[in-house]
């Protein structure tokens, strides 16, 4: 007998008991079901379903995972040898390289499938209904935006929480009111506030190494946060102490094309505005992702920045304030530092928590840039405000669609209303 | 001033087994029946007992609500069976025909000279008024309340429909009958729509709104072009008569018999010959598609692939279907059908579909699902084949949770099954689009009137 007729026939056994969810959700995994249109409805489908529309999100992202394994290891040996940024091309994707990456990147993607899809199968066998895809791209999503340091039982449980809180207590995929992936981030973020933050979490082995070397794995959101701030390098080989400031750190070690292209310490998966750029094009060409949110963040993020550029022009801020270094950073630069460009092309274009409606998703998108780029200059702890504002988005989506709907509404009204008079 | 209908949001779906343009008389059926369920929201009153003689136009039953709405039988001969069902509900009342069809005479009219009760009635007496349907609630019409305008759609645009055009050729006297006759029951505008560059026989006939329809699917419904033309407000009403059935009334005006027989096409891959038949409304299945039907596991459809009634062979042609689609059922597993690239599905997204890369071809769709039934959570791509100004999403999340305030404000007046049948086609999350939307209107019928 096939291997078909052998799945038909456990399933038809395993049909209306406790395990049949998780037993459908492997079936369905490896064959499109035989279910056939019922009466009442349309007798044909269309060929999309759910897990073809999260398989290609899942699709978009390889490019970035892949990258962020090289770029794990590229960012470790170059914290210890800085010669290595003089030619980035020929020292990046090496085997060296991407060992790193197999060794750290790979447990964060095992450890976030693994334990959500746990408690998605746990729900599904407790609640009786199926195995839903959200989490397909939930898990994906999750060690990208992670810090590479991130230790593994942190993310198990940040996992758990996000799952459990952030979805399942709404009734699972389709019904949550918040991003799964980024209420995993934010609980990271305010549970290990110590760990999560500052400037040694983002470089692999940065902790150990900075005591012996004080090679720094900031971010460059950090260096430009501190930027007017006076920084001391330890030469390298005995050399003399180099004594500069954090501004200009950064400017020596990254350049333009390096920020652009993600050779820059960060989350896994955030760094290269090119590879999320190729991502976009693959969700806004299979229609999955919303060009307009898309397109209306990045346009929000540039007016913020713009804004932030004509404060610094005018001399409002001067240069001894805190916020001076993210403020006086050039608009189009923001577009390519920190999670901005990944959260705008993949958080925020989550159809669940997002906008539904088209007018609606330009201005949750636009408020999305809008917002990431006012928290990543005024928060003083964190520089990067991109999760903290697609979640502040993702609870006014509703909001923003009521109002849309209402002029929808409205209009019909007022047709009666013409009639009458 | 008539007002052309240009539609850009829809979806044509191209399907094997156009009907060809040639008719066949089907044999004539042993058997016919006539099912209360074709009549959305009647409650029947039996008048014929089983083994009663009856002629063709003779009541079988009427509704309850309203004694003046009789429902005729097709066909002269013996009621033999009521099919009865849970709660001795009426399912079906079946006839046997006899060998020569015996006509009930309801006499001549001259439609010119009638007046609108006169027309009412001959129209109740006759049993056609079934075929006055109404919006909002897509049901019978009730005739207490009068329309602010009659709409009949001359343009198909479902997948694989009978053509008008063809079906309807040299019917002109009786469309021009009919539609004066049914003019006077509506102080507005009778609207007429066509098919741009059209010959069809409804484009010259007088006292009618004619309009050119262009765009893909769903620029037929009667839903959309009411909605471009004239949309419904709370409190209005407007009829909706199908053209094969104003071709009855208004035969019955000029001879006097109800003669509910029509051009039926006989469409999809399962036909081996698709092509067009003449039928009376309640034939056997079996019998029309006599010969032509490859029936190995397939899905038989009373009306479009789209809205139809899945009948069995050994059922009965629908009260209102000019047409049978015949497609394989798709009761079978596809390994990693969910991420492998599809060729032979339709797909308005481009997720490893590539219908997108041949407008022109001709899918042989099958009935599965293509996945499991799932919450919402795609937004955006309903609205890219949903031509009326509402948000599709929004509504039908609303006729869900049933807030009856919400489905009358964001349009629940304006909407029928039938124009959710496009956004139930692209579901992502496999949702019973139709379905959602007729139970919604009937809760509104029941609590609003």
């Amino acid at each position: 007998m096939s291997l078909k007729q052998n799945l038909h026939n456990l399933k038809e056994k395993y049909k209306g008991t406790k395990m049949a969810p998780a037993f459908n959700a492997i079936h369905t995994f490896l064959y499109l079901p035989n279910e056939v249109t019922h009466a009442g409805g349309t007798h044909i489908k269309a060929a999309d379903d759910l897990k073809r529309t999260m398989n290609i999100v899942i699709m978009a992202l390889i490019p970035c995972l892949l990258f962020g394994m090289f770029n794990a290891g590229y960012q470790h040996y170059a914290a210890i040898d800085n010669s290595l940024r003089a030619d980035v091309l020929a020292n990046f994707f090496t085997f060296d390289n991407l060992w790193i990456g197999i060794v750290k990147v790979l447990p964060l993607v095992i450890v976030s499938y693994g334990v959500g899809l746990l408690v998605e199968f746990i729900f599904a066998v407790i609640k009786g209904h199926e195995v839903e895809e959200g989490y397909l791209v939930t898990g994906m999503l999750v060690p990208l935006i992670v810090p590479v340091d991130t230790p593994l039982w942190m993310l198990s449980v940040a996992v758990v929480f996000g799952v459990v809180i952030g979805k399942e207590v709404f009734g699972g995929t389709g019904m949550n009111i918040l991003n799964p992936a980024l209420t995993i981030r934010a609980f990271l973020f305010f549970a290990y506030p110590t760990w999560m933050s500052g400037d040694k979490v983002w470089v692999y082995d940065a902790v150990n190494m900075n005591e012996a070397d004080a090679i720094s794995g900031e971010t460059m959101l950090g260096y430009y946060a501190k930027s007017g701030q006076e920084l001391t390098v330890k030469g390298a080989n005995g050399a003399a102490d180099i004594v500069t400031t954090y501004g200009d750190r950064a400017n020596e070690l990254y350049s333009t094309f390096d920020k652009f292209m993600g050779f820059i310490p960060g989350s896994v998966g955030e760094t290269s505005t090119f590879l999320i750029l190729i991502g976009a094009a693959i969700l806004i060409f299979t229609k999955i992702g919303s060009w307009r949110i898309i397109l209306s963040a990045f346009v929000g993020a540039a007016v913020m920045g713009l804004i932030f550029n004509q404060v610094v022009a005018a001399d409002i801020i001067t240069e001894s304030s805190k916020f001076y270094g993210l403020m006086n950073t050039v608009w189009w630069e923001h577009l390519t530092i920190g999670g901005l460009a990944f959260g705008a092309v993949f958080m925020a274009t989550d159809p669940v928590t997002g906008s539904q409606t088209n007018k609606g998703k330009w201005i949750y998108g636009f408020l999305i840039g809008f917002i990431s780029i006012m928290i990543r200059v005024f928060n003083p702890a964190y520089p990067e405000g991109v999760f903290l504002a697609i979640l502040l988005m993702n609870v006014f989506a509703p909001t923003i669609d009521h109002y849309v709907v209402q002029g929808n509404v409205k209009k019909r009204l007022n047709r009666t209303k013409v009639k009458t008079a | 001033m008539s007002k052309d209908i240009r539609i850009k949001k829809g979806l044509d779906i191209k399907l094997v087994g156009v009907a060809e343009k040639k008719t066949t008389n089907s044999s004539q059926s042993s058997v016919y029946a006539v099912k209360p369920e074709d009549f959305h929201g009647i409650t029947p009153k039996l008048v014929a007992k089983e083994g009663a003689e009856v002629k063709a136009g003779d009541t079988l039953f009427y509704s309850k609500s309203d004694e003046r709405i009789l429902f005729p039988s097709p066909v002269s001969g013996k009621v033999t069976e009521v099919i009865r069902g849970a709660r001795r509900k009426v399912l079906a009342v079946k006839i046997a025909a006899d060998a020569t069809q015996v006509y009930k005479d309801f006499g001549a009219k001259d439609a010119d000279a009638m007046s609108a009760e006169e027309v009412k009635n001959h129209l109740f007496a006759s049993g056609c008024w079934p075929f006055v349907k109404q919006r909002p609630y897509d049901v019978v019409a009730n005739p207490n309340q009068a329309p602010k305008a009659i709409f009949i759609s001359a343009y198909a645009s479902a997948p694989l429909a009978a053509d008008l055009e063809y079906t309807l050729a040299g019917k002109e006297a009786e469309l021009q009958a009919a539609i004066t006759a049914v003019s006077k029951l509506t102080e507005g505008l009778v609207h007429v729509s066509v098919g741009a560059n059209t010959t069809s026989p409804l484009a010259n006939l007088k006292g009618i709104e004619l309009h050119k329809v262009s765009g893909p699917h769903p620029s037929g419904n009667v839903g959309t072009q009411i909605a471009k033309l004239d949309p419904i407000n709370k409190g209005e009403v407007v009829w909706v008569i199908t053209p094969q059935d104003l071709v009855v009334i208004g035969e019955l005006l000029l001879t006097g018999k109800l003669n509910v027989s029509r051009t039926i096409a006989l469409t999809g891959s399962q036909f081996s010959k698709p092509a067009y038949v003449t039928a009376i409304s309640g034939a056997a299945i079996a019998d029309v598609t006599a010969n032509n039907l490859n029936d190995d596991n397939t899905r038989i459809i009373s009306g479009n692939v789209l809205s139809g009634k899945e009948v069995k062979v050994e059922e009965f042609l629908g009260y209102y279907d000019n047409q049978i689609t015949a497609i394989p059922e798709g009761d079978d597993y596809e390994f990693f059908g969910w991420n492998k690239p599809i060729f032979n599905k339709i797909s308005t997204s481009r997720a490893l579909t590539f219908s997108w890369l041949t407008p022109k071809k001709k899918y042989d769709l099958n009935t599965n699902t293509n996945g499991e039934h799932r919450a919402f959570v795609v937004t955006g791509s309903y609205e890219e084949v949903f031509p009326l100004d509402i948000y599709p999403m929004q509504l039908l999340k609303a006729f869900m949770y049933k807030d009856l305030d919400e489905m009358e404000a964001l349009g629940g007046y304006e909407v029928a099954p039938e124009d959710f049948a496009l956004t139930e086609f692209v579901c992502v999350s496999k949702q019973p689009h139709q379905k959602i939307i007729r139970e919604g209107l009937d809760l509104m019928r029941e609590e609003l009137g």
